[in-house]
């Protein structure tokens, strides 16, 4: 800026009621670039910036914890003692020939298939049940929710008092009816069962209610044609309800693969520890993290057992995405 | 206040407090520039009055946290050892977290370094030896013990014919061994109830009594399976368990709760601190059918704990004094008539208050007297690190296990020695 302009405008300055100097066509030109720089950067940066706090906190709470569970697991790192030192992938050595991983595994896949497959067959037909204009439906449907909304703390100690083995509410039963009483804890298959049972309990509802909203959407005059040409409820299920749900069915088992390969809240409290039985035969991969990383202070190797179960799950939804596209695949060509 | 824990709400304690990260903030100074300490504590201490006393001499303010459960608390300290940040000025650490906590001694005040060294003469040698880190820092005052007794079913016992007079029973089973033949006898009557609960604590309490070494040597080396003492609690609760003596619970599960009110087992291991939790159970209904006798072998101790002055605190001077006026005889003496917290305290363990302390629900039992008799007889026996997640996996898991029938002798020892052998790697 020349020193004439700017005498101008102190003479300007002194004189309020004179009109401002026009801008020069330079500086015209300037602002309207940079106003035009301005809304260009709205355009392009607002969206970003609009979705930047998710971001920020996925990055903050999601991602800077797992990369930096993966660089506590390439070292030597106890809980109070802190780093030792870097082991590089000793850890994951350890991992793979470590007889304790393998039986978690085993147990977590185990509970998984005996917890999942009654659950969502149990939730598809009661998500049936309760598009049906069946009597108090509202209440049946809040009803099936409320378990999802117990305490943990008082779903530990009704489960716990049912599952007993010498005064349980469930042995009592058994004797009396003459079966004989169970060894719920110490008998592997036996203690699979009640925390499935747990688990089932607590998430039917759940997984109920996404089947039924799912199910609201299917367009009525199908099942009308179908009764029309005779079909009984049965077949309406078969053939049009699961079929027409297939993606929601594969939504959820994707869910709760990821939630099942987790599982650690319902066994802990079964055992009341991170050691699943004397034996280990309940004790989870979400356990074993715990056991070794709180309870025996082994930082190091229980983030490396957190990261496997990262890789699990990648590897289980990896597979299942496969699996859905070719059933969408199949189907799409069954249509042709 | 010490090693115990209540069923599902511990596992429910377990998963919340995996879950949530409470954000604790350490005190400080008060803007009129007087000095405010917090002392953090679980379950009951006791020490109401005598924060009180101490505000009042001192013109220092303390506020005491004090968490439910010790589960609760460990995760806590540990947690916020970890993090450097959170504690309080004076925290309690319970026995079963103790050596945990001396892998980070450098995070805690050296006591001698504030006078507490003069107070050496008044403890029980055992807690204080105790209280010393690997390299020999004074890390924490003892608070309580808990002692060891045995807590048995008076009605019982006369049902099956065996004394049921406490001071004949502390005679009949002098040893372990005869502990196992009562045990025996017991079990060859008609009475419809289990000789005792499970083995687990009485394979501690024994391992407790050697005056040596238990799982590790003194340079910190597993030595399980060359451990008499090991062998000697093996040995013991093996026959007890080939015997068919208890009645294969695992303690604190709501089973075993449900036993001690149903009634059924006549004999269990009995911390002065478990009599509340036998009262609590077992109910009103059986009250004057439990009794206390003292336990065979020579003495023991189940829980207690100490105070410590983290390094974190503003204040070390003020803290140490809090954390020295408390565990000071004194001290001790108001913590056992507020709560009967048993003293670690020998002048307290000597007091009348103590000596003549007699439990109603318990028959009467001079408990003051029993309790204080064992914690003075026993030896201080080396512990060394992970010994309390070694004594889980093998006296509570391994031994259980054993126990329920899952596993025979030798499985359960191999996993046992596995186990262990892992947590020591």
């Amino acid at each position: 800026m020349s020193v004439v302009k700017s005498g101008a405008r102190s003479r300007d300055e002194s004189s309020p009621g004179a009109p401002r100097e026009d801008p020069s066509p330079t500086q015209r030109e300037r602002r309207e670039r940079r106003s035009a720089l301005l809304s260009r950067l709205d355009m392009r940066l607002s969206p970003y910036m609009f979705v930047s706090p998710y971001f920020i906190i996925f990055g903050t709470f999601g991602l800077f914890p797992v990369l930096f569970t993966f660089w506590i697991s390439l070292h030597d790192w106890g809980l109070l003692t802190g780093n030792q030192g870097f082991i590089g992938l000793d850890n994951y050595v350890t991992l793979l020939s470590d007889a304790k991983f393998y039986n978690a595994l085993g147990n977590t896949l185990g509970i998984f298939l005996l917890a999942i497959v009654p659950q969502l067959l149990l939730a598809l037909l009661l998500a049936d049940t309760l598009n049906r204009n069946i009597r108090l439906r509202g209440f049946f449907r809040v009803g099936v929710i409320i378990p999802y909304i117990t305490s943990i703390a008082a779903m530990a100690i009704i489960f716990g008092q049912l599952f007993g083995r010498d005064f349980g509410l469930i042995n009592y039963a058994l004797e009396t009816i003459g079966v004989g009483a169970v060894e719920w804890t110490n008998n592997r298959f036996a203690s699979w069962t009640a925390i499935a049972v747990m688990i089932d309990w607590r998430w039917l509802g759940f997984n109920t209610l996404i089947y039924l909203a799912a199910m609201q959407a299917i367009p009525r005059d199908m099942y009308e044609a179908a009764a029309i040409d005779g079909a009984s409820r049965l077949r309406q299920f078969a053939q049009i309800t699961v079929p027409m749900v297939r993606p929601t069915i594969m939504f959820t088992v994707i869910i709760s693969t990821i939630g099942q390969m987790q599982l650690f809240t319902e066994p802990v409290i079964f055992g009341r520890g991170y050691e699943g039985g004397t034996q280990g035969q309940f004790q989870t991969v979400a356990m074993l993290m715990f056991e070794e990383a709180m309870g025996r202070q082994n930082f190091g190797y229980g983030s490396a057992v957190a990261w496997s179960i990262f890789v699990l799950i990648v590897v289980f939804a990896l597979v299942n995405v496969l699996f859905v596209s070719r059933i969408r695949s199949a189907g799409e060509s069954e249509r042709r | 206040m010490q090693g115990r824990a209540h069923g599902a709400r511990r596992a429910a304690a377990i998963v919340s407090s995996g879950l949530l990260l409470t954000a604790t903030s350490a005190c400080g100074t008060s803007d009129d520039g007087d000095v405010e300490l917090v002392i953090e504590t679980f379950g009951t201490f006791g020490y109401e009055e005598l924060l009180e006393q101490f505000e009042e001499e001192t013109g220092i303010t303390v506020e005491e946290r004090v968490y439910g459960e010790v589960e609760d608390w460990n995760e806590q300290l540990t947690q916020n050892l970890a993090a450097g940040d959170g504690l309080g000025d004076v925290v309690a650490i319970e026995e079963g977290i103790l050596l945990d906590v001396m892998q980070s001694g450098d995070s805690f005040h050296d006591l001698y370094e504030y006078g507490a060294g003069d107070m050496e003469e008044s403890f029980l040698d055992w807690k204080w030896d105790m209280g010393h880190t690997p390299d020999g820092k004074l890390l924490g005052l003892g608070t309580d013990i808990g002692g060891m007794a045995v807590c048995y079913r008076t009605d019982y016992y006369e049902e099956a014919g065996l004394p049921s007079d406490r001071e004949e029973l502390s005679a009949e089973w002098e040893t372990w061994e005869d502990f196992v033949e009562v045990g025996i006898e017991f079990s060859e009557s008609d009475v419809d109830a289990s000789f005792a609960d499970t083995t687990s604590e009485f394979s501690n309490a024994i391992m407790r009594q050697s005056g040596d070494v238990m799982f590790f040597n003194e340079d910190n080396e597993l030595i399980i399976e060359e451990s008499e003492s090991v062998e000697h609690a093996w040995d013991i609760t093996g026959q007890m368990i080939e015997n068919d003596l208890t009645a294969e619970l695992e303690m604190w599960s709501d089973d075993w709760t449900a036993a001690i009110q149903e009634g059924a087992f006549a004999t269990m291991p009995c911390p002065a601190w478990m009599l509340g939790q036998i009262e609590e159970n077992a109910g009103e209904d059986s009250a004057g059918l439990w009794d206390v006798a003292e336990v065979p072998g020579n003495g023991g101790n189940w829980g207690g704990s100490w105070l410590g002055v983290p390094t974190q605190t503003d204040h070390p001077e003020e803290a140490a004094e809090l954390a020295q006026f408390l565990t000071s005889p004194e001290g001790h003496l108001s913590a056992w008539e507020a709560r009967n917290n048993l003293p670690s305290s020998v002048e307290t363990l000597e007091s009348e208050a103590v000596q003549e302390h007699t439990n109603e629900y318990f028959n009467d039992a001079p408990v003051g007297e029993i309790y204080a008799e064992g914690a003075l007889e026993l030896e201080p026996v080396y512990f060394g690190l992970n010994h309390f997640a070694v004594q889980q996996a093998t006296n509570a898991e391994a031994l259980l296990s054993w126990e329920q029938g899952q596993a025979d002798r030798e499985e359960a020892w191999e996993q046992a020695v596995s186990e262990a052998e892992r947590i020591a790697e």
